[in-house]
């Protein structure tokens, strides 16, 4: 039961440090940064249950092997978080890219402010 | 892995945006190494282009634009707290009834991920079976992240490059933008100063290379780690770096914003494409069996022809987005001169 999880541990702590980024700090930049955290957590996550302990990666390899099959760890949470990094990037712009417009419209990127503002008007 | 915890948290407590964000690209780092541990070459491949390199440089320029010091407010929440702290404890409390880590008999790896590991190497024919799963059993998967890549980098596009029309009338709402305040002045283009000549003369032998090392990352991508969504990001490195160290001018005279319209919407065709041709020549969507006469030939064409539109749509996406982000600082810094004069 001590090292089994050990991941999914790292895991949890680091979702739990991204959560609490994103809930509570009002600045937007540092909820965007909250919010890789969090992704990049969840990766770490799926990363993990893909692995096959004394496995290699999954590329096969030609030639004769000394040992009889080598085990490949497990390609498809591979293949879901390659594409999820690229599409959070994206995603990741597109947020950063409100961020700016805000703070051209309001001259703030404080959420609290923001809403005094809205309070004030 | 403490390495790790510690970086996240130096980043939830340092007040200066600008250092966050290094210490982003850090944790992104350690993560790429991480991974690569537990296997996932490919992963780490991307995780080091994207988290440590594209990710950075976006955050860097939105701070360019927004100032980089946070409200000197230190502050103890305690309802996110708590919500973190029960959700954590649902998770671990979870934990127990999960699987062992590294276990061979694990659920995950007795659904659909033997036939992969054990047929894709006849079926498909490429070592890679990342790429393989990839572009060929998930191909529809890939297709609509393809997809989400286009619609956001269009979505930046459509939010940034819209100039303000209503001059006059926002001029109580709008605060310009204090020069001081930010810390940097608006503009990014004037980063690539004439005059810094070791940056110049080691980018200029750098880029090459980083060009044709992405096009190594793609083309070879059926072989060793690698494929479309790392090519893209390496060749948008490649130019955002050019634009860095000259200037955006001289990158837009390389690539222009056109261009990149075009090859945004020409990576998603070519991939969609790829699929109607293979319904027309009497397969499924996307079944590249039925492109050559060979199965496996078939499958290869088949994964290159989709690879490519992959790397084209995500290299324009991103090229857009910079261009996007830079774009605006000098809009903003042409208006303050006109203001001023």
């Amino acid at each position: 039961m001590s090292f089994g999880f050990f991941n999914y541990w790292v895991f949890i702590i680091l979702l739990m440090i991204g959560l609490y980024t994103v809930m509570s700090r009002s600045n937007l930049v540092k909820k965007m940064i909250g919010l890789s955290l969090f992704q990049i957590s969840v990766f770490l996550f799926y990363i993990s249950m893909g692995k096959i302990s004394g496995g290699t990666a999954p590329i096969v390899v030609d030639g004769p092997l000394d040992t009889a099959a080598p085990i490949y760890s497990n390609p498809l949470p591979h293949v879901l978080i390659l594409t999820a990094i690229v599409v959070g990037i994206a995603t990741t712009a597109l947020g950063l890219s409100l961020v700016v417009r805000i703070r051209e419209s309001f001259g703030t990127i404080d959420e609290e402010e923001i809403l005094e503002m809205k309070d004030g008007a | 892995m403490l390495l790790l915890i510690a970086g996240t948290m130096s980043v939830l407590f340092v007040r200066n945006l600008f250092v966050a964000t290094m210490l982003l690209g850090i944790v992104s780092f350690t993560m790429a190494l991480i991974f690569i541990s537990l296997d996932a070459v490919d992963v780490a491949f991307t995780e080091a282009a994207v988290g440590a390199g594209i990710s950075t440089v976006l955050y860097i320029g939105t701070l360019a634009l927004v100032g980089s010091q946070e409200k000197d407010k230190p502050k103890f929440a305690a309802g996110p707290m708590v919500i973190c702290l029960v959700v954590g404890a649902v998770l671990y409390y979870a934990t127990y009834e999960m699987p062992r880590f590294g276990e061979p008999n694990n659920p995950v790896h007795t659904h659909v991920a033997p036939r992969y590991v054990n047929d894709s190497p006849t079926e498909i024919g490429v070592p890679n079976m990342v790429t393989s799963v990839l572009a060929s059993y998930r191909g529809y998967d890939t297709f609509g992240e393809t997809t989400v890549i286009f619609a956001a980098g269009i979505g930046v596009l459509l939010i940034l490059r819209q100039r303000r029309r209503r001059k006059n009338e926002d001029d109580e709402t709008d605060v310009p933008l204090d020069k001081g305040k930010t810390g940097q002045s608006g503009s990014l283009s004037g980063l690539g100063s004439q005059h810094d000549l070791v940056p110049h003369v080691i980018a200029k032998l750098l880029i090459p290379f980083i060009f044709v090392f992405a096009l190594y990352v793609q083309y070879h991508g059926d072989y060793g780690p690698g494929g479309g969504f790392q090519e893209g990001e390496i060749f948008a490195a490649g130019i955002i770096l050019y634009a860095l160290v000259f200037s955006l001018d001289y990158a837009r005279s390389v690539v222009s914003e056109k261009a990149i319209l075009f090859l945004i919407s020409a990576g998603v065709l070519l991939y969609g494409g790829v699929g109607i041709a293979s319904m027309m020549l009497g397969g499924n969507f996307l079944d590249y069996n039925v492109l050559a006469s060979d199965p496996v030939a078939g499958q290869h064409l088949g994964i290159l022809l989709v690879e490519l539109g992959v790397g084209i749509t995500v290299t324009a996406a991103m090229l857009a987005i910079f261009y996007a982000f830079v774009g605006r600082a000098d809009l903003i810094a042409a208006k303050a001169e006109q203001e001023e004069n």
